[in-house]
């Protein structure tokens, strides 16, 4: 089990070696907080492969987004992505993935932790943020942020849902050590079909399938690394950095997951299949504003 | 200057910023554009991480294109031979070498063809930059290593460092603030904190500090970290 508390994260620390941490799935926690009417930067929670039991002693607005991970409110099964009125002494319950990798619960209010460099997210590695630096245990009593607004009914549009989802090939750009791989090599990368290794976790995940061989064996100069890069190790294993990634890194970087797609690797589980799919930058960037327009459509939330 | 600046994209919402191989000038060259940067901030711009020779710059892709950053760039780049940098802070870092808390001592030694003392000697013998952090929180990279001290990283990476541990790769050396996995030789530890978030500053060291590690006996480490 592997819970934390998760907002947008803190970005802007990188000159102290801090990476940004925040949800792993940004969307589905930023459509969480819509459904409950929480400003966009509140903190919810972010459940990794395996849910858990929640009981709430007073009244509470919640939304369950992301992955359906079967969710019983005292035993009636729960709407996902729709917001659900709790009464004092429920309990909501939460088992395995149905689907993909996160599913967040966000609660009216807010999860209310002090936040670290202006945010709730936990950064798992070095012990900040989120609720004592750690991920939630039995027993852990969270606060909810205060909130006066009454209970509405609202749904996540499906159709919307669908296409913020594509399936498919993750789209990435050229990685800035793109030319240090010779073209049997990219070839290989592009049409291999990888699957994501069981050591994945927020820093990064561990890619399992075709090697991705390197031409010369020059180093590497550390340098910055974006989120999303596409990392090759000298074994060539390709590594996606991801959330609580290492904000520098010594290996050749052969692509980087476009913006757009970032939020579809935080639903990626261990033994789960991906492809790449090789895009320009000009393509990256109309993606990602179609996604935003998608994002602050009106008729995004079914009232 | 302008003529060994490379400007790249590294994803669809950064830049990287490179200043040639050599370190020792592009390092400066990286520190000024970094100082340059947080005193006049360019709007939409959400990240910086210094490096080596280079620095990624991340902006908001929705607010921005590479091209536009680039010209914006570009005012600040012929800039740089202007920017006088902070008189850098001397700190100390008190070290307990070889033993449980240094256990590649005494492999680098002989791959030296020293002795543990001499490494010792060389290891505390030099004042270190801190070239940037990075990697984890707090992590500076400080160089550079004496070069009879240069070792190869480990063949395979230990899965968890104690926090603490001074460790050796190339002509680099550092303190690993967190238990994470590493494959720097480990020759010391130090009970100083690398980072705390209780802290103003956080992490100990900042980028551009001029550092020098000092060997201190067991019981000495005991007193500072109880202290």
């Amino acid at each position: 089990m592997l819970t934390t508390v998760q907002d947008r994260g803190r970005e802007g620390f990188g000159p102290l070696g801090i990476s940004p941490s925040g949800a792993a799935d940004p969307i589905s926690l930023q459509l969480g907080n819509r459904l409950v009417a929480n400003p966009e930067s509140a903190a919810g929670l972010e459940m990794t492969l395996l849910g858990g039991t929640f009981h709430f002693p007073e009244t509470a607005v919640v939304s369950l987004t992301g992955s359906d991970f079967g969710a019983t409110l005292d035993g009636a099964a729960v709407e996902p992505w729709t917001s659900v009125d709790v009464r004092p002494g429920q309990t909501l319950r939460l088992g395995a993935t149905r689907t993909g990798a996160r599913c967040y619960l966000c609660v009216q209010g807010g999860i209310a932790v002090k936040p670290f460099l202006g945010s709730a997210s936990t950064h798992i590695l070095s012990g900040t943020g989120g609720l004592q630096g750690r991920p939630l245990r039995k027993g852990d009593v969270l606060e909810i942020g205060s909130s006066t607004a009454p209970y509405h009914k609202r749904t996540i549009d499906p159709h919307v849902r669908d296409r913020l989802s594509p399936y498919g090939a993750l789209r990435v750009t050229p990685g800035p050590q793109l030319d240090w791989f010779p073209e049997s090599s990219q070839h290989a990368f592009y049409t291999a079909t990888y699957r994501i290794g069981e050591q994945s976790n927020r820093m990064g995940l561990r890619l399992e399938g075709a090697p991705v061989l390197r031409g010369g064996a020059g180093q590497m100069i550390t340098e910055g690394v974006s989120l999303g890069a596409v990392q090759v190790p000298p074994e060539g294993l390709p590594i996606i950095l991801f959330v609580e990634q290492q904000t520098t890194g010594g290996y050749p970087i052969i692509a980087n997951v476009i913006s757009a797609d970032l939020h579809r690797v935080g639903q990626l589980r261990p033994r789960d299949e991906i492809r790449f799919e090789q895009v320009d930058f000009e393509t990256a960037r109309s993606l990602l504003i179609e996604q935003e327009k998608l994002l602050i459509n009106k008729e995004l939330v079914l009232e | 200057m302008m003529d060994c600046v490379r400007i790249q994209p590294a994803s669809d919402r950064s830049l990287l910023v490179r200043f040639g191989h050599e370190i020792t000038e592009s390092n400066q060259q990286v520190r000024r554009l970094l100082h340059l940067l947080e005193s006049e901030p360019i709007a939409n711009i959400c990240n910086l991480n210094p490096a080596y020779c280079s620095l990624l710059i991340t902006f908001d892709a929705l607010k921005l294109t590479h091209g536009e950053l680039e010209t914006i760039l570009s005012g600040y780049l012929t800039r740089l031979d202007e920017v006088r940098l902070p008189e850098p802070r001397q700190l100390e870092i008190p070290v307990c070498y070889g033993g449980e808390f240094g256990p590649d001592l005494n492999e680098v030694a002989s791959l030296c063809g020293m002795s543990p003392a001499q490494a010792i000697e060389l290891h505390t013998s030099v004042t270190y930059i801190v070239y940037f952090l990075g990697f984890v929180p707090g992590f500076a990279y400080l160089g550079e290593l004496p070069e009879p001290l240069a070792t190869p990283r480990l063949a395979r990476p230990r899965r968890s460092v104690p926090p603490g541990s001074v460790g050796i790769a190339g002509r680099q050396t550092g303190v690993y603030p967190f238990a994470v996995p590493g494959g720097w030789r480990l020759i010391g530890r130090t009970p100083t904190a690398m980072f705390r978030e209780d802290r103003a500053s956080m992490s100990f060291l900042s980028i551009g500090d001029r550092v020098r590690f000092a060997s201190v006996s067991r019981a000495r480490f005991k007193t500072l970290e109880s202290a």
